[in-house]
């Protein structure tokens, strides 16, 4: 009987981050212009989906109690490369998807080596390598361009059976694949206990350096696959440093969203989804309302600055000011 | 730690050398390298007249990095430095089509802008305890809406005022660039607060350990906030500065800073993670950093190159100084 | 006294940190089915001793066998490994993981590379069957348990890991009675099945009712072994306070009342459950130390008198008025005038990396800086002078502080408020891990601020320097004033009876909790 509330208890961030969702996206249904339609859910998903990709590799490196500034632009760096690869038969294609993913997977360890082994602050680390990385995208796409296996990125970008958006099913997938058995994995329960407290987890043995550097290597693999998914949807490649950019500090708005805790330790991917879906739907909303589309960068702004703002109200519960400085 | 070792008189080549920092001369050994290597390529390199241009093209980055140096000093970093600076410029130009009135205030109007956003920072980071890494990129994120916005996302139509420009472009000593002048003079007044006035030796005591900072009586968070107010108004004058070079603003001038002043001051030997740094050491970062690139550009290496030179060269340089107590 | 083969021996085990030797050639037989306790005073060694023993610190010296044969932890995992488990005082729980989850962290049951939850959860519910803590959800969140249940916790996470050898270091200090109680079943049903414990525990009480052999620790030796039961109370803590070295200290003036109102006065100072009802008056030219055993509120009522903690209630009266003390800045200005000599001198005293010039203007701009602009004369003829005053042996002040001695490291963290020129100075434990002749120079000091009409409030571990240096003393007990001491009434016998809230006529009495 108490057994729901545990898990209430547990999963409370994404009930949350599910619950914002499903009420935005009530109001984003009832109010758009051309009504609720399978076309209106599918344009909206395969825009969130990106970013969902984006947010659920920021999620298991904040999760360790990092950070990674590089998600960006390795999906920026995996877009260029994509539309080069990923094109021809169907050999070829399979290929070039391996080698894109693997380019991601390259990345993440590259960060991840960097932070462990060469103990630097994940932030200026992956802020240094997210330029190496844009460098690289820049070398392959100097101007936009480039093409992919276009039945492969329709088939991607589609419906299935008419009505369910086919990136939303690839989106499930990448959740049952990567996050489910990673969460439940021994090194994924280390993850959560470096995050939570990296001295407890210490002295009770758990593997902290191998957690923190799969972390790193999976937001890699994870970017990556938004990256690919962002080639399907333009059908070229860009290395757009803005948009880049943007990613990046979108997934951390889709992190606090999604109800994971920036000081690490709690908090779901599944919460960072939904976290992006609601981080979407929030700046659609805008135009649902008919607002200028030119008040959106401003309006997901203060949602950002509201967001990373809510969790300073645990300042009022600290009683010994001592505890500020951890 | 011996007492012996302690009252051992210090003889006095030691203390010089201890006075200098190993980071600022290996970046002051850096700059004479690269100047070799420049002139290798070109004769011109060495010529008064090359020099002299790039220290006026580095006096722009100087004075934006004179700001992050202050937050680094803290144990802290300014992510919004990139729409600061456009902010800064944007509303120096806005200013400056309001008549004789406007022309006047345009200066103080961006640094103001500037200061206002940093403030933000800083209430954010001291106040509500957000990690400085975060809420900078939620205010970057909103000045970014603010300015798009306003400008309707083209670039903006307002010209520099001609007090902007003698500013950026002029000589009121002849021979020496008015914008290499307003680095001196914000360098000298830089180097002054941090070393005579007790703003300046609170930045360094919090930075090396705020609770011990804030046990001694310290109002630490004052001194943060105020801190990234300082930064914020620095950047907003860097793009004053830069509008006035360019005798307008444009939308995304400032994404060309974030990297290279955090660079700058990381290489200058200042401690990523806060408390340790000379304001020597940043003039020595940001020469070094705006050599790079003049030589890279004269090698004809594209902007793809550059990132990758950028991200790799701080990497390297963070591995070599920048290590995190084990 | 035991004739069978010991299952754990160490010998002449020692331990130095700096130049403080904190074990010193300790020997220890652990023997199975048997309870050893473990008595001593702070910094007997008695915690140095199990860091040893579970690998979290190497030993300088001397071995140690298990099972016959020579050990050596890398780290606590490795020890665990071998058997050897033990429940520190500070938690080793992770907040955010779920109760099962913690207690299989280092070894969860695996199915395919995953996680098998049912298995874990099983083994899970069983450890804290066997722990007395059946009634905890396995899945609840540790962050969301009171402290005495993740304490029950911390004892399941144990068990489960089939250990040879259980250390309990204070593991019931956190502990509500009717727990206490449990524990103490499980512990003798775990020593009915062959276990080895070593329990670690100020309380006299407990250890007369559980251990089978006691080895009273002083100054980082064994100074004795024997069966439980075989010596009174009054000649176990007569053991453990021993007849040393003792300091000289300076003479205590006779403080003659003068009428005024007293410099500091606490009335009824709550903070949550820490400090209960603390009242106390502390008059120019009086110290008065703080007693007790480490943790019952010394450190939150020097915190709570600097104005680091928030929602405290009573009031601190400066002076006779009534002052509102919201932060350090405000407890060093003018006019309350109050300094704090932190706890720990490296993350909270000093700023380390910086030199001895900086960190001694940190807490004292005022005196040399108009308009925050520093006056760089007068600081430099205000640091030589307090350098020479306090004879801080540096060769220059532009030396990085970590290059001193860490008598001198202390010297400068007192001479830094001492700048500040405080009416009233709290010391938490200043002569912690510092050389004998830095501590005879920091009782002088704090004897001439006295005489100089500084009020002075030493919260110290070290029980001579309580009688040496104190003109009374509050023993604290949790959270509250136990008893006051004054005058000759200050002795090691009253001192560490009412720490142990023992009654001083009747050892073996105590109350529970």
């Amino acid at each position: 009987m108490t057994e729901w509330r545990y898990w209430l208890a547990e999963q409370r961030g994404t009930l949350l981050a599910i619950g914002i969702f499903v009420a935005m996206f009530l109001i984003y249904a009832t109010n758009h212009p051309a009504g609720f339609s399978a076309n209106m859910v599918q344009t909206a998903s395969n825009k969130a989906t990106l970013l969902a990709f984006v947010a659920m590799a920021q999620a298991i490196v904040v999760i360790t109690a990092g950070i990674d500034l590089s998600v960006g632009m390795i999906l920026t760096l995996t877009n260029c490369l994509a539309s080069w690869i990923v094109v021809g038969t169907a050999t070829e294609t399979a290929l070039g998807v391996v080698g894109v993913l693997g380019t991601g997977i390259l990345c993440g360890m590259i960060n991840g080596a960097i932070v462990i082994f060469g103990r630097l602050q994940p932030i200026v680390t992956t802020i240094a390598t997210g330029a190496m990385y844009y460098g690289v995208a820049l070398m392959l796409r100097p101007n936009p361009g480039g093409a992919v296996n276009e039945t492969l990125a329709d088939a991607l970008t589609g419906r299935l059976f008419g009505v369910l958006p086919t990136s939303l099913v690839a989106l499930a997938a990448t959740a049952v694949l990567i996050w489910v058995p990673y969460s439940c994995s021994v090194i994924g329960r280390a993850a959560f206990a470096t995050g939570s407290s990296e001295v407890a987890a210490y002295m009770s043995g758990a593997p902290i350096r191998a957690a923190k550097f799969m972390a790193y290597t999976l937001a890699g693999l994870l970017s990556a696959i938004g990256g690919l998914f962002l080639t399907f949807f333009s059908y070229t490649g860009e290395a757009a440093y803005a948009s880049g950019n943007a990613y990046t500090l979108f997934s951390i708005a889709a992190v606090v969203l999604g109800g994971v805790s920036l000081m690490g330790g709690r908090g779901s991917a599944i919460g960072a989804i939904f976290g992006a879906l609601a981080f979407r739907t929030i700046g659609d909303l805008l135009f649902v309302f008919d607002f200028d589309p030119l008040w959106q960068p401003l309006f997901q702004g203060i949602v950002l600055m509201l967001a990373v703002s809510i969790g300073a109200f645990g300042l009022l519960r600290v009683r010994n000011r001592l505890e500020w400085f951890g | 730690m011996s007492d012996a070792t302690a009252t051992r008189p210090a003889s006095r080549g030691a203390g010089m050398l201890r006075r200098i920092d190993p980071a600022v001369a290996a970046s002051f050994g850096c700059i004479v390298l690269l100047l070799l290597v420049g002139s290798l390529y070109s004769r011109s390199f060495l010529s008064p007249d090359y020099l002299l241009q790039q220290l006026k093209v580095a006096s722009f980055l100087g004075v934006i990095a004179t700001g992050m140096m202050l937050v680094i000093l803290l144990g802290q970093i300014d992510l919004s430095v990139p729409w600061v600076v456009t902010s800064g410029a944007m509303m120096a130009c806005a200013a400056a089509a309001h008549g004789t009135t406007g022309a006047i205030l345009a200066i103080p109007c961006g640094i103001l802008c500037g200061a206002a956003i940093g403030l933000l920072n800083g209430i954010g980071v001291a106040y509500l305890r957000i990690p400085s890494m975060i809420i900078t990129l939620a205010t970057n994120a909103v000045a970014q809406g603010l300015m798009v916005a306003y400008t309707g996302g083209f670039a903006p139509q307002d010209s520099a005022s001609k007090a902007m420009r003698y500013l950026a472009t002029g000589n009121a000593v002849p021979g020496l660039p008015n914008a290499v002048l307003a680095w001196a003079i914000i360098g000298g007044a830089a180097i002054w607060l941090l070393s005579r006035t007790t703003f300046g030796r609170a930045i360094y005591a919090i930075g090396n350990r705020e609770r011990a900072a804030y046990l001694s009586g310290i109002d630490t968070r004052r001194i943060t906030m105020l801190a990234f107010a300082l930064s914020g108004a620095l950047s907003a004058f860097g793009g004053v500065l830069l509008a006035g070079y360019a005798s307008k603003a444009a939308q995304s001038m400032g994404d060309a800073y974030l990297l290279p002043s955090i660079a700058a001051v990381v290489l200058g030997g200042t401690h990523i993670l806060g408390g340790r740094g000379s304001y020597l050491g940043t003039i020595a970062g940001v020469i070094l950093i705006t050599l790079l690139q003049s030589i890279l550009s004269v090698m004809q290496i594209s902007e793809a190159g550059r990132q990758l030179i950028y991200g790799a060269v701080i990497i390297l340089m963070l591995l070599i100084y920048g290590r995190q107590k084990a | 006294m035991i004739a069978a083969e010991p299952l754990f021996r160490a010998e002449g085990l020692s331990k130095r940190y700096g130049g403080v030797v904190a074990l010193d050639r300790a020997d220890l037989e652990v023997h199975p089915g048997r309870i050893h306790a473990i008595l001593g005073e702070n910094g007997a060694g008695k915690s140095t001793l199990i860091k040893l023993m579970v690998g979290v610190v190497a030993p300088d010296e001397g071995r140690m066998t298990l099972g016959g044969r020579e050990v050596a932890f890398a780290s606590p995992s490795a020890a665990n490994d071998a058997g050897i488990v033990c429940i520190f005082q500070e938690l080793s729980l992770i907040p955010d993981l779920s109760v099962a989850d913690n207690i299989m962290i280092s070894h969860p049951p695996t199915r395919l590379g995953m996680i098998d939850r049912r298995a874990q959860r099983r083994i899970a519910e069983e450890a804290l069957h066997r722990a007395g803590a059946g009634d905890i959800h396995p899945r609840a969140l540790v962050r969301d348990l009171p402290l005495s249940r993740r304490q029950m916790v911390e004892i399941a996470k144990a068990l489960a890991r089939q250990p040879k050898i259980l250390i309990l270091d204070e593991a019931t200090s956190a502990l509500t009675a009717s727990d206490v109680t449990k524990v103490f079943e499980v512990l003798k049903r775990l020593r009915s099945e062959g276990l080895a414990l070593l329990y670690i525990s100020h309380r006299m009480h407990e250890i007369a009712e559980l251990a089978d052999d006691c080895s009273v620790f002083r100054n980082g030796r064994r100074i004795s072994t024997f069966a439980a039961g075989t010596r009174t109370d009054a000649e176990v803590i007569e053991l453990m306070i021993g007849r040393e070295y003792k300091h000289v200290f300076p003479d205590k003036p006779a403080r003659k009342p003068d009428g005024r109102p007293p410099a500091l006065q606490c009335k009824k100072l709550r903070w949550g459950d820490r400090l209960k009802d603390i009242s106390f008056s502390l008059h120019a030219g009086e110290i008065i130390g703080l007693g007790g055993l480490d943790g019952q509120g010394q450190r939150e009522l020097l915190l709570a008198l600097f104005g680091v903690l928030r929602d405290t209630s009573g009031d601190i009266l400066i002076d006779g008025d009534k002052a509102a003390i919201d932060s350090p800045v405000a407890a060093k200005s003018e006019r309350i005038g109050l300094a704090l000599i932190p706890e720990d001198r490296k993350t909270e005293g000093l700023m380390l990396p910086m030199s001895v010039r900086d960190n001694l203007s940190a807490a004292a701009f005022d005196r040399f800086a108009r308009f925050g602009i520093i006056d760089r004369q007068r600081q430099s003829a205000l640091i030589d002078e307090m350098i020479r005053l306090i004879e801080i042996k540096t060769a220059s002040p532009d030396l990085p502080v970590s290059a001193l001695s860490g008598g001198n490291q202390q010297k400068v963290v007192i001479a830094k408020w001492l700048m500040n020129k405080p009416r009233i100075i709290l010391l938490n434990d200043p002569t912690r891990g510092i050389d004998v002749g830095t501590k005879q120079e920091i009782y002088r000091l704090l004897r001439r601020l006295a005489d100089e009409g500084a009020a002075v409030l030493l919260y110290s571990t070290d029980y001579d320097e309580l009688i040496g240096c104190c003109d009374r003393v509050l023993v604290m007990y949790d959270g509250a004033v136990r008893r006051e001491l004054a005058g000759a009434e200050i002795t090691e016998r009253a001192l560490v009876s009412s720490a142990l809230n023992v009654d001083d006529g009747e050892l073996a009495e105590a109350s529970l909790t």
